[in-house]
């Protein structure tokens, strides 16, 4: 059996340096990283990369900085299984494997011209991040922005420094709700759904972007749909375990469609009669 | 039929072929194991081949897309250093039936689908496959007419006919030619042997009827009709979610990739290994949730993979018909009683849409 190397395999890694780690709660940290050579990570918003430790594994991550950054990309990490617990105990400088990226990403020159709704529940709002700030660096090719932000407690805000910009800025809408509240909580409290009927928008006019726990699809497309968004304007970011990210594996199919390349963004009409696709 | 593509072999040269070609190279041939099965596995002499073999066990795709199968080799340490790697050897595939060449091609497909599979390609480089063609059913499993598997087109470099007293062999490509003439034994055939290789294809036309009650190009259709039939929910108490379906197919390619380190901590691989969908951890994602938590919905995505997802995706059916799920099932979950069902059950609103 011969065995010789293949720079050229699809499972090859390119290595990247943690430029930085800023932790944003208990479990999310926020790694800024760069490719060893310097070379740019060219990605749409929305779309995932996969990112290796050596000997430990390798998961698939959604990039959460701004696509036009070409100096680093970011990418925002819960600690919940074996890579991402050993990815939050690496320090500044330390070495990752990347590939990628993957996946299909909001489909960005649909969206310019028209008003934007996001709405992020929990760590969904690392990949919508990444279409805000596009969003907000390119700003006068969107229309009206809306952002409306949920998550289970204060405590589990993530970027808070950038939210508190969001709010001032007068060319986004902000709306923010925590389902727990504590007492130094000033801002709304219940579902993200309790923020859909009070917003000010133009259905035909308006892409809205989610993404968030399975959950709270369900619950927000009917709010959605009772607003009278198009089925098509309503893109969902699906989450699943991607091993190869290159449509073989298997792993992250729905019916017929392979999230990691049809996806993992889908507009609401491509999933809509779709069984284990929520 | 090109008479210059054909070869003639005595049958009672045979044996020399097989020794010989197994000097030029390693040979791997279907091999009897005892109760009804067989095996792929390397031969040192021809004795050992089974000419007359129901399908073996696993499907050759064991030699194109290895049950485990290192991809990336690394080492830190000084620094982390990565190196992507395949393994691959020469060899020569004998007695390979039609259904066996079908699921090969389906493989062929998804591996050569952009992103290409570097690994995969190489290895398929260095295999030789020669086929051997079935002249009746090899049990009644088999449900290769339907899926059309049962006689040869392409997917091979020389193919075996049984005539009798000798084989024809078609050549299919210059590596079949080198076989040809690296070995000997073999003649040019006449236009008697082109006549009674088509007398043999008529013959096999009444042999082989189609094993399940509806058309190939019906089955989008009856498949999208089907998502909801209670046959799915019949599965559920049926099945034992152990995944012999899955592994046993020449068409299933799913995988997972997971990491090895040696003692050291030093040094280490990164490997694919066959997954299944029928197993329970394949369709869930952080946090617990499972997209196909019952039983059913995993069976039932098996037989959409097989009959009708790749037919949108690559325009080609995902079953070969070699009956090897139903043969090594525990359940006896059998896939022509489940189609045959699946189309009982869907008849009247077929009937609704022609009539």
């Amino acid at each position: 059996m011969a065995k010789v190397v293949i720079k050229d395999s699809p499972y090859n890694l390119k290595r990247a340096k943690i430029l930085d780690i800023n932790s944003l709660t208990e479990k999310e940290k926020l790694f800024k990283i760069v490719f060893e050579d310097h070379s740019w990570l060219d990605f749409e918003p929305g779309q995932f990369i996969m990112v290796s430790l050596a000997g430990i594994g390798e998961i698939p991550v959604s990039v959460c900085s701004s696509p036009l950054n070409r100096h680093y990309f970011e990418i925002c990490v819960r600690a919940v299984g074996k890579v991402t617990n050993s990815l939050h105990r690496l320090n500044v400088g330390d070495i990752i494997g990347v590939r990628g990226p993957y996946g299909n990403g909001f489909p960005i020159k649909m969206i310019e011209g028209h008003d934007l709704l996001i709405i992020a529940g929990g760590l969904g709002l690392a990949p919508l991040r990444s279409l805000i700030l596009y969003a907000i660096d390119n700003r006068r090719d969107f229309g009206e922005i809306h952002i409306l932000l949920g998550c289970k407690t204060p405590q589990e805000l993530l970027f808070a420094n950038e939210i508190e910009e969001w709010g001032r800025r007068l060319d986004l809408h902000f709306a923010c709700t925590v389902d727990r509240a504590d007492p130094d909580w000033k801002g709304n409290v219940g579902l993200i759904t309790s923020l859909i009927p009070g917003i000010d928008i133009d259905p035909v006019r308006t892409y809205a972007a989610v993404v968030g726990p399975p959950i709270m699809y369900k619950f927000v497309i009917k709010e959605l749909l009772a607003k009278g968004l198009p089925v098509d304007q309503i893109l969902l970011s699906f989450e699943r375990h991607m091993k190869c990210g290159m449509g073989k594996c298997g792993r992250c199919q729905i019916q017929n469609l392979y999230c990691c390349k049809d996806g993992p963004v889908f507009t609401f009409k491509e999933i809509m009669d779709m069984a284990e696709a929520l | 039929m090109k008479i210059e593509q054909y070869r003639i072999i005595e049958k009672s040269k045979f044996d020399d072929f097989i020794n010989s070609l197994i000097s030029l190279s390693k040979v791997v041939a279907p091999v009897y194991k005892g109760f009804k099965n067989y095996i792929f596995q390397e031969i040192k002499s021809a004795e050992q081949i089974s000419l007359k073999y129901i399908p073996t066990i696993i499907p050759p795709k064991k030699y194109f897309m290895p049950q485990r199968e290192t991809i990336l080799q690394f080492d830190v340490n000084n620094e982390l250093k990565v190196d992507p790697v395949v393994e691959y050897e020469n060899l020569v595939l004998f007695g390979v039936h039609t259904c066996d060449i079908a699921g090969i091609k389906c493989l062929n497909m998804v591996l050569s689908d952009k992103p290409k599979d570097t690994a995969y390609l190489i290895r398929k480089k260095h295999i030789t496959i020669i086929g051997l063609e079935c002249n009746d059913y090899c049990d009644e499993y088999a449900s290769c007419s339907f899926v059309g598997a049962h006689i040869p087109t392409t997917g091979y470099d020389l193919m075996f006919t049984d005539l009798g007293e000798y084989f024809i062999v078609h050549i299919h490509s210059s590596k079949g030619t080198d076989i040809i003439e690296k070995t000997g034994f073999f003649k040019p055939a006449k236009d008697i042997n082109i006549e009674e290789l088509r007398n043999l294809r008529t013959q096999k036309l009444k042999i082989f009827n189609n094993e399940v009650p509806t058309e190939r190009r019906y089955l989008p259709d009856l498949f999208d009709r089907s998502f909801n039939a209670s046959v799915w929910k019949e599965l559920e108490n049926k099945c034992l979610s152990c995944g012999n379906c899955t592994a046993v197919c020449p068409t299933c390619y799913c995988f997972d990739i997971k990491d090895d380190v040696d003692l050291t901590l030093k040094v280490g691989e990164r490997y694919r290994i066959w997954f299944s969908c029928q197993l329970d951890p394949f369709a869930k994602v952080a946090g617990g949730i499972d997209f196909r938590k019952d039983r059913s919905a995993r069976q039932r995505h098996r037989f959409y993979r097989k009959f009708r997802y790749h037919i949108d995706r690559y325009g080609m059916v995902y079953c070969t018909g070699c009956g090897r799920c139903s043969r090594t099932c525990m359940a006896k979950i059998n896939l022509k009683e489940v189609l045959t069902s699946l189309i009982k059950e869907s008849e009247a609103k077929i009937w609704r849409k022609w009539l």
